[in-house]
């Protein structure tokens, strides 16, 4: 059973994520947003659960390495000729030139990477409330800045006029990608040793094990995803400041939450989960019908309804809907121990 | 940045003291908490928030002011009593972290459901709007509001003073703040600590959202957000452990922000949270045990 369990780790999510690509084809194309959507939001939330459920430590800071990332793909890939009307104080270097849509994706994931390596050298040194807080200071200041430097972006303006490449091939490619290597990441000695300072610090340090260059690690290959997972976000939709701020931050750590941190099955199925929660709410608040029933939800319902699932799964079942455990064939106990947040 | 493109006057430094009285009352109110149950309220704001639409709507219907006011303190009072029932009890215990996100997911549920009930436009609260007028001290032009936010602020931390200091209930939640079992062993009621926390808090957050509603009238569902991410920031800055440095905090990043956003010219003042939040984090990376902790006071990280 031992042989088979890692194969189900890794194939459970990699099938739910081909799932939602399969359902995405029968739908029709208004429904088949929603479905891309939900992928792009997978991609995220595995970048997130890489650094925080194998760290243990929070982090609210994550959504400005998406917010770069869709900075990146969506200043370089917009045609040349469509610059100058959306972005007309943009720099030189950036105004000339214009990549194609995977070239865009890797570099929104090099770009990540990078801010999160700057931001993660002196931040990795904090925990607990203090991460808490510096990563929160992160994610005003990246917002404050992309909002009004109109030399490396369209500042308040929206990035229309990228070109939608995010079809439902590349969103479930790109999840499928992401979670790969967070499974990678995950039974890599990396992956490892940071599990372990998480479970047990103290003795993750006795044994020499270096808690700040792992976490480091862990947060600059999270920072590439989240940078990966901004470019695949920037290429489906017309992004600006405020959709890769507060309520994505929110709605990710849901995500994260409600599905169980500590495991990569359990950041899957939340994403999806509360993505189709969240999408059928959406789609109520226009008005839609429910068997033969006319039902039309005020707006703001669904951020009602995530919160207090949200709210509610921390207060009942603080290791997530999956117990905080990876899929197996053997049934265990859901963590015992309460979402394993440091303390 | 030099000195030299700051232009300090003095109305800027009242509205700056006023600022940063208001933001140390919410430093108290989030510390208060913190102390007793080890619980960083991220939804404080929405508390502050929920005043906020009390006083609206008492301002819409042109009720007298003090009615507004009583209604503002109920609203808060009992919405405060209910977060502590129906959250923060079944968290305790939990670490801290986990207490943070769950506030946090109450904080974006109370203002959808401001944002549901209300509309997103906002209402307006007028009927307290005589203390924006500026009064003339030896030619100066300080708002009201200033004053009396100063005043009441002063004259609120001079009353938990006294309570803290000088009741038996206050000399429990002392000790239960520093260490709630050892508190608990020697006698110290644990409901009744926390139940009052939980109340004054309540109190001072009410406090506040009447201030608020003054210097900003339109009262949206996102009203005190921003002033509740930067108390928080305060607050760690100062030192969460203790109640005075906590304090000491948040009165600084009020401050600071009151007097960088009235100085700085409109193309700097734009990245103030830039700087605000650069600054916070500068600090927790120097002195994690907070700013306004002596050595020795700063927590020891427990493993």
């Amino acid at each position: 059973m031992r042989r088979v369990d890692p194969v189900l780790q890794l194939l459970a999510p990699i099938a739910l994520v081909g799932l939602a690509a399969l359902v995405g084809t029968i739908v029709s194309i208004a429904t088949q947003t929603y479905v891309i959507n939900a992928l792009v939001n997978v991609a995220i939330v595995v970048a997130l659960y890489v650094f925080i459920g194998n760290s243990g430590v929070l982090s609210f800071g994550h959504i400005s390495f998406v917010a770069v990332g869709a900075w990146a793909a969506g200043v370089l890939s917009m045609p040349v000729a469509e610059k100058p009307a959306i972005m007309p104080n943009l720099a030189s270097v950036f105004r000339d030139h214009t990549i194609g849509n995977v070239w865009s994706l890797a570099l929104a994931a090099v770009v990540g990477a990078a801010f999160a390596l700057v931001v993660g050298l002196p931040l990795m040194r904090l925990s607990g409330l203090g991460a808490g807080i510096a990563t929160f200071g992160v994610l005003e200041i990246t917002h404050n800045v992309l909002r009004y430097w109109e030399k490396i972006g369209p500042g308040l303006n929206t990035f229309s006029a990228v070109p939608e490449t995010t079809g439902l091939l590349q969103a479930s490619l790109g999840a499928a990608l992401v979670v790969v290597v967070a499974f990678a990441y995950k039974r890599s000695r990396f992956g490892r040793l940071l599990s372990a300072t998480r479970e047990d610090a103290a003795a993750a340090r006795a044994v020499g094990v270096s808690v700040y260059r792992q976490r480091l690690i862990a947060f600059v290959l999270s920072g590439a995803l989240a940078g990966f997972a901004g470019g695949l976000y920037v290429h489906l939709l017309p992004v600006n400041t405020e959709s890769v701020y507060l309520d994505l931050t929110f709605l990710t750590l849901a995500m994260l939450v409600i599905g169980g941190a500590t495991s990569l099955w359990g950041a899957v199925v939340g994403a999806l989960a509360v993505s189709a929660v969240d999408s059928f709410l959406a789609e109520a608040e226009n008005g839609i019908h429910v068997l033969g029933q006319a039902v039309n939800l005020p707006a703001g319902t669904r951020i009602v309804v995530v919160g207090a699932l949200m709210a509610i799964v921390l207060i009942l079942r603080p290791a997530g809907l999956t117990g905080g455990r990876e899929l197996s064939i053997r049934r265990r106990r859901p963590l015992r121990v309460l979402t394993k947040f440091e303390k | 940045m030099s000195v030299a493109v700051l232009s300090i006057n003095w109305q800027t430094l009242a509205d700056a003291i006023g600022l940063g009285a208001i933001y140390a009352l919410m430093a108290v109110g989030i510390g208060l908490v913190f102390g007793v149950l080890r619980l960083v309220n991220f939804a404080y704001g929405q508390l502050v928030m929920a005043g906020a639409y009390a006083l609206a709507f008492a301002s819409e219907r042109g009720w007298p002011v003090s009615v507004g006011i009583a209604l503002c303190f109920g609203v808060v009072l009992v919405l405060s009593l209910l977060m502590d029932r129906i959250v923060f009890r079944p968290l305790r215990g939990q670490s801290p972290a986990v207490m943070l996100v769950a506030t946090f997911a109450v904080a974006f549920l109370l203002q959808s459901i401001a944002l549901l009930w209300f509309g997103p436009l906002g209402k307006i609260s007028a009927s307290l709007a005589t203390l924006n007028q500026p009064v003339t001290i030896s030619g100066v032009d300080i708002r009201k509001i200033a004053i009396v936010a100063t005043v009441l602020a002063a004259a609120c931390l001079l009353l938990l003073v006294l309570l803290l200091g000088r009741t038996r209930v206050g000399l429990h939640m002392r000790a239960a703040a520093m260490d709630f079992r050892t508190a608990q062993l020697l006698g110290v009621r644990a409901g009744r600590v926390i139940g009052t926390a939980v109340l004054i808090s309540g109190l001072l957050a009410a406090v506040v959202a009447v201030m608020l509603t003054v210097q900003t009238p339109l009262v949206t569902p996102d009203f005190a957000l921003r002033d509740t991410i930067l108390v928080l920031a305060g607050v760690v800055l100062g030192g969460m452990n203790r109640l005075v440095p906590a304090t000491l905090g948040g009165f600084a990043i009020g401050f600071a922000s009151g007097l960088l956003g009235g100085a700085l010219p409109t193309n700097q003042s734009q990245y103030l949270p830039s700087f605000l939040f650069a600054a916070v984090i500068l600090v927790l990376l120097i002195r994690p045990g907070g700013l306004f902790t002596r050595e020795g006071q700063q927590a020891v990280e427990r493993v």
